[in-house]
């Protein structure tokens, strides 16, 4: 069994087929890419798997579960956690608090016991900190842990979500575009991170990415896109050389 | 510039950044604590009436402020909060119990009109809310035989622990009531906003889609902000009701409603701080008025004629000020302050400088 299953999955925007009978699985503990032009529906496959949408047709399992069964913000308790590819961080708040919200998902406590701040909250609380001070040392957020997002340059907010990400412990982790934006030298520590994450942590990386280097450098599957249907799916390699793709990509250039 | 070392997690776990913090703000809570054998009489009272509006403030920063959800119907549940209180009271039931009830109920009503609001936002919820605030005028008539309608009601002098607080022959065992309020209800906003509830607030109100993502279900996370508004703004109307002992179907208009709103935006919202602050404005706003008033008349001959409307035009203009120069509040220019000072002479200009934000909903593509 699959960790994640699409089959044949469509959506539509209005006459607008924004994924077109789509299928594909992610292994439990590989890094599988989506590539693809803009507006071929790879943001939207992730905000499927976020249960944003309902899709038209098709069928998606988690771990052997019917995602589709599952509301918006259940989907976090199964394992998945994700990042935006416009960054959706809590701009008025640090980056300490934005990443004990991605604890929310293990939260054990009442309300009526975090009004009076009752010892089992504090416990669970500290428990919280470590979670969290392990990823800020990971991902060398250190000199940010008590920042406010909305002052933070855009490649340290990048790296933030994703450690708002891995604080909730997923066994998915899906990255939508984390490089856009970065210089190569930031490009080069998220390649590694995103190493790390899948060799060090066991977590599964599904991710949308247009750097190429970035995607053949991590990735051991390669699912190419375009106008919401497959191209290719297959090795970083095989996906560069298929004809299709070229002629997608050149196709768009010309 | 005094620097914390911070050397373990309970330092950011515990409310007060280091002892000296500590301390100041346990000056200032004996300082309030002693202040009936400070103040007259008169001033003792205007600072009971700071206090009550600061706990409505509390209760609206934890939904405007914390949750991002503007409510321009606050008064409503001031009138609730009072009448809850008040009726229980006539009903023999003792303060000690009618008076967290009547948050309680409070709360759970705003709970539930939290849910036809929840897919509101934005001027929409504040229109709806208006609109709640404007009918609690009808609905106090309407229902004459258990709110005394236009004619209003009577609440005199309660007894909490065999201790007689009258409003006017007690006044500093009133004070104590509603300090003791204050304190309870700043304490749990304290643990409120270090625990994950609260911050699920704030992560709904910057954004709602990244919230879902971490398993926040937002619509819940509403209703609750919802009702813990509520209950706090029920328990300042119950603390009003004693304060004014006459009230009625006209008291709790629609202006309280939106001088509370500007309360907290002066004050600065998302901050507890904020709440106080803000306080102390509406609550002396009323006073410096009357003085310079006064002092024109002097200067410019001519009675102190009465001007309607004044306050609240005076508000406005205040209001609009901060808006225009102060987005973040008293609280926003004391922080600049206090950094001013802090990194003197190295402040920056654009140090507080806010990212431009756009529409959330815009963003998910
Ligand atoms: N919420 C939406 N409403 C209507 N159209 C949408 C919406 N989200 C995406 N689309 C459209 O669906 C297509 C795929 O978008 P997207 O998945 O964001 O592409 P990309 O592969 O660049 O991430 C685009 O044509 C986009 O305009
Ligand atoms: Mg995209």
């Amino acid at each position: 069994m699959s960790l994640l299953e699409f089959e044949n999955v469509t959506l539509k925007f209005g006459g607008l087929t924004a994924v077109n009978d789509l299928s594909f699985e992610v292994e439990e503990g590989e890094v599988f890419a989506i590539v693809g032009p803009n507006g071929a529906g790879k943001s939207t496959v992730f905000n499927l798997i976020s249960r944003f949408y309902d899709p038209y047709a098709g069928r998606i399992r988690f771990d052997g579960h019917d995602l589709l069964q599952v509301k918006p913000s259940g989907v976090a308790a199964y394992g998945v956690a994700r990042t935006f590819q416009n960054i959706e961080l809590f701009d008025h708040a640090t980056v300490l608090d934005n990443l004990l919200v991605g604890r929310h998902r293990h939260r054990r406590t009442s309300l009526l016991s975090e009004l009076f701040f009752t010892p089992s909250v504090k416990k669970q609380e500290l428990q919280n900190r470590h979670v969290v001070e392990e990823i800020i040392d990971f991902l060398d957020l250190q000199p940010y842990r008590d920042k406010m997002i909305a002052g933070l340059p855009y490649g340290v907010r990048k790296v933030v979500e994703v450690a708002r990400a891995l604080a909730t412990e997923p066994k998915l982790l899906l990255l939508d575009e984390p490089a856009s934006g970065l210089s190569v030298e930031e490009t080069t520590d998220m390649r590694w991170w995103i190493d790390d994450i899948r060799r060090q942590m066991g977590i599964t990386v599904l991710m949308v990415e247009h750097d190429m280097g970035l995607v053949s450098g991590v990735s051991d599957r390669v699912l190419a896109m375009a106008d919401g249907a497959k191209l290719a799916l297959g090795t970083p390699a095989e996906v560069q050389s298929d004809p299709a793709v070229i002629e997608a990509y050149l196709g768009r250039a010309a | 510039m005094r620097i914390v070392f911070k050397t373990d997690y309970m330092q950011d776990i515990r409310p007060w950044k280091d002892g000296h913090q500590l301390s100041l703000y346990l000056i200032l809570l004996a300082l309030v604590v002693v202040a009936p054998w400070i103040l007259n009489d008169f001033y003792l009272g205007e600072l009971t009436n700071v206090l009550i509006w600061a706990i409505a403030g509390l209760g609206l920063m934890i939904l405007t402020g914390h949750t991002g959800q503007a409510s321009l119907g606050h008064a409503a549940f001031l009138a609730m909060g009072c009448y809850a209180n008040v009726i229980l009271l006539e009903q023999g039931v003792p303060f000690v119990l009618a008076f967290p009830l009547a948050g309680l109920i409070t709360g759970i009503v705003g709970a539930l009109v939290a849910l036809p609001a929840m897919r509101l936002h934005g001027i929409y919820l504040a229109i709806f809310t208006m609109a709640l605030s404007i009918l609690v005028d009808d609905i106090i008539v309407l229902t004459e035989p258990w709110s005394g309608g236009v004619s209003g009601k009577y609440v005199g002098p309660v007894s909490l622990f065999g201790l007689e607080i009258d409003r006017w022959g007690t006044p500093w065992a009133f004070y104590w009531l509603v300090l003791g309020v204050t304190v309870a209800v700043t304490l749990g906003y304290i643990n409120l906003l270090r625990s994950p509830m609260g911050r699920s607030f704030i992560a709904v109100r910057d954004s709602e889609v990244s919230a879902q993502a971490m398993g926040v279900d937002v619509a819940r996370t509403k209703t609750m902000s919802f009702g813990l508004s509520c209950m706090v703004t029920g328990w300042a109307g119950a603390l009003m009701g004693l304060y004014a002992t006459v009230f009625n179907n006209e008291t709790f208009t629609v202006i309280i409603s939106i001088q509370l709103l500007m309360m907290i935006v002066i004050g600065g919202l998302g901050s507890i701080h904020g709440a106080f602050l803000g306080a102390v404005v509406i609550g002396f706003l009323p006073q410096f008025l009357s003085i310079s008033k006064e002092y024109v008349g002097m200067v410019f001959g001519g009675s102190s004629v009465a001007i309607p409307g004044l306050e609240v035009g005076v508000f406005g203009l205040i209001l609009i000020a901060f808006i225009l120069f102060e987005p973040m509040g008293l609280y926003g220019r004391w922080l600049k302050i206090r950094t001013w000072f802090e990194l003197f002479p190295f402040y920056r200009k654009d140090m507080f400088k806010r990212q431009k934000s756009y529409l959330k909903t815009e963003r998910l593509r």
